[in-house]
């Protein structure tokens, strides 16, 4: 899934009319118990740790094969504990398969939209809980609406627009089509329409701070908790993306995702470089999920679709 | 925005000419209304502007093309054919083929992921020790990019030394062509796709859940209902709307799906979707038209052809809603 995805909870005001109002009923909020709270049996227990491996092992695994050789993990039974080799292959991938030029790309690529992103939903989506403007629902709607359109479909005239802008192959390409997210745009409006006072708004206004003030001494600061979660997701997902920058980037200036399938590609397969550049790829976002991983959850949560 | 700061402070300013000084009140409320009126718009422009720029204006444009006959190499020569590229693409086996397995393989890959993810969820909503350590690494798949995922798995799926043909020899199975054969291959894309998404999907629901106002459980028990009545009765409807909201996702990632079969073909084979093009996707196709046979107006056509295909998808699942809520 190359589209951004973030959840959004869709119980907005623009469609509570079409909902029975009990079924949205026990946010937690508002201090009511919500929820199941059963005891977690030992069987409850077995079967997530299950789940908890099969998750971890691809990774895991990917490590195992990256620390070894290419004819090690060419036999069977195939090797299941890290050998001696993590460090020289991680060297190798990084110079000879353009991982370190691919991971530079990301990180400024994934790093800029990410940005871009956090500050144009923030103000967008400030005017979408707070300001007051004709048109506004509308626009909201078209908001959502967008979120509908599989950005796949575009990439046709989408290419033909880069190379007549000389973009091709450069990270430009990358970055601008995905500078903003509706889904950023309406998770910022839910968090802010909860989490700003009115009356704040009011009494600045009444102090004579105009729009732009009001954003930057007063939204700011309450949105900060919101945007911090916004810019890792964004940052995962641009990280992540793949089919547009496939089609658009090449070898001499990749990013992580299609540096990799070239690794892949290659006509000598060496398995343990293959394993040594995906795990070089996904080391920064599994430090990521490592350090901020309750945040992470919690804003995947807050985001998600209630009642 | 920026004309919004720039107002603001020349109304505080000293007015330039002497005579005017008067209208400095005015002129202040004046650029305060201004503000007030203009402001929210200037703070939804940006999105709006790119969107329309990168997203709007090409998905348009695709309409357009897709009635040309436009060569890679030569981008800027534009042959009107009218509707060629759509019978052509209408008489090839090729795109029924690839229609055919996005649609399989879209079933394999979400049926599954969101039954599991709710399962998931439902064991994530028990008061436990450990709760987040669970969630988080629910969550591990979805941080690996489908370049990192689809390698590892194309890995453990190998006809010779995978591990997933090893762990079935333990248990007395021949092994499995994963690759050259259509189901097993198409089996394997999905579970790239179920591994990455499944912990995500759960977490959505796990929300959801925690959302639902504990004294329904308690009426539940009261009229007898067991655990599992209780989670078809209470849970499952209580949150239905996620559940439309994931389908929705879902069905637009199977649509679009793209990066798992191509690498898990590899290279030479990944575009065409193996060599007989038995998991070639329309996302695959697409790519193969536009900048392999180097034909932008027939790749066009195939974007096209997607985006009819959701639209099918969603006007079919309407209906079997309506149906069935006439019938109960």
């Amino acid at each position: 899934m190359t589209t951004e995805s973030l959840p959004v909870r869709t119980d907005a005001p623009a469609r509570t009319a079409t909902k029975k109002p009990a079924a949205r009923g026990g946010r937690r909020l508002l201090g009511q118990r919500a929820g199941r709270q059963h005891h977690a049996g030992p069987l409850a227990y077995v079967l997530l740790t299950v789940t908890a491996i099969l998750s971890i092992f691809p990774l895991y695994w990917t490590m195992v094969a990256a620390s070894t050789d290419n004819t090690r993990v060419s036999q069977t039974p195939p090797p299941f504990l890290p050998g001696p080799n993590l460090f020289s292959n991680l060297a190798r991938a990084w110079d000879e398969a353009a991982m370190g030029k691919a991971m530079i790309n990301s990180l400024i690529v994934a790093g800029v939209i990410a940005l871009s992103t956090v500050m144009f939903a923030t103000l967008a989506g400030f005017a979408f809980a707070k300001l007051r403007f004709k048109g506004r629902n509308v626009l909201l709607m078209l908001v959502i609406g967008t979120m509908m359109v599989p950005p796949q479909l575009g990439v046709v005239p989408l290419f033909m627009m880069m190379s007549e802008l000389g973009w091709s192959q450069e990270l430009p390409a990358v970055i601008f089509p995905t500078l903003v997210s509706a889904v950023g745009v309406f998770f910022m409006r839910q968090y802010l329409s909860e989490a700003l006072p009115d009356e704040l708004v009011e009494a600045a206004r009444v102090d004579g701070a105009h729009s732009l003030r009001i954003f930057w001494s007063i939204v700011l600061p309450v949105a900060r908790p919101a945007m911090a979660v916004l810019f890792m997701i964004t940052f995962v997902h641009a990280w992540n993306d793949f089919f547009w920058p496939f089609v658009v980037l090449d070898m001499t200036n990749p990013t992580v995702p299609v540096a990799l399938t070239q690794l892949s590609a290659g006509y000598v397969r060496d398995q343990s470089l293959i394993m040594a550049g995906a795990l070089l790829g996904t080391l920064p976002l599994l430090a990521m999920f490592i350090v901020f991983g309750r945040q992470i959850v919690s804003g995947i949560m807050a985001g998600a679709v209630k009642g | 925005m920026a004309t919004s700061t720039t107002n603001a402070q020349a109304g505080e300013g000293p007015s330039p000419q002497p005579d005017r000084q008067g209208a400095g009140p005015r002129l202040g409320a004046l650029l305060h209304r201004l503000d007030v009126k203009g402001a929210p718009y200037a703070f939804v422009a940006p999105f709006f502007v790119v969107f329309a720029a990168f997203s709007f204006y090409p998905l348009l444009y695709t309409s357009w093309i897709s009635l040309h006959r436009v060569e890679l190499a030569t981008l800027d020569v534009m042959e009107w054919v009218a509707f060629d590229n759509y019978v052509e693409l209408w008489n090839d086996a090729r795109f029924w083929n690839a229609t055919a397995n996005t649609i399989t393989i879209g079933v394999i890959s979400t049926v599954p992921q969101l039954l599991m993810a709710l399962g998931l969820a439902h064991l994530l909503n028990y008061k436990m020790r450990g709760s987040l350590f669970f969630r988080i690494a629910s969550l591990v798949p979805y941080a690996t990019s489908v370049g990192a995922a689809a390698l590892v798995f194309t890995m453990l799926f190998e006809r010779d030394f995978g591990m997933i043909n090893w762990m079935l020899g333990l248990v007395g199975m021949d092994p499995v062509n994963w690759e050259a054969d259509k189901w097993p291959a198409q089996v394997a894309i999905s579970t790239i796709v179920i591994w990455r998404w499944t912990g995500y999907n759960a977490l959505l629901y796990l929300a959801a859940m925690q959302a639902i106002p504990a004294d329904r459980y308690e009426a539940a028990a009261i009229d007898g209902a067991s655990r599992w009545k209780q989670f078809t009765h209470v849970t499952v409807p209580g949150i239905r709307s996620t559940i439309v909201f994931t389908i929705v996702l879902s069905t637009i990632g199977a649509t679009q799906l793209f990066g798992e079969p191509l690498i898990f073909g590899q290279g030479p084979n990944g575009v065409t979707g193996g060599a007989d093009n038995q998991y070639q996707t329309l996302g695959l196709l697409l790519y193969e038209e536009g900048w392999k046979n180097y034909q932008m107006g027939r790749s066009a056509t195939v974007a096209w052809a997607m985006f009819l295909l959701l639209v099918l998808v969603f006007v079919a699942q309407r209906l079997i809603k309506r149906l069935r809520s006439r019938t109960s």
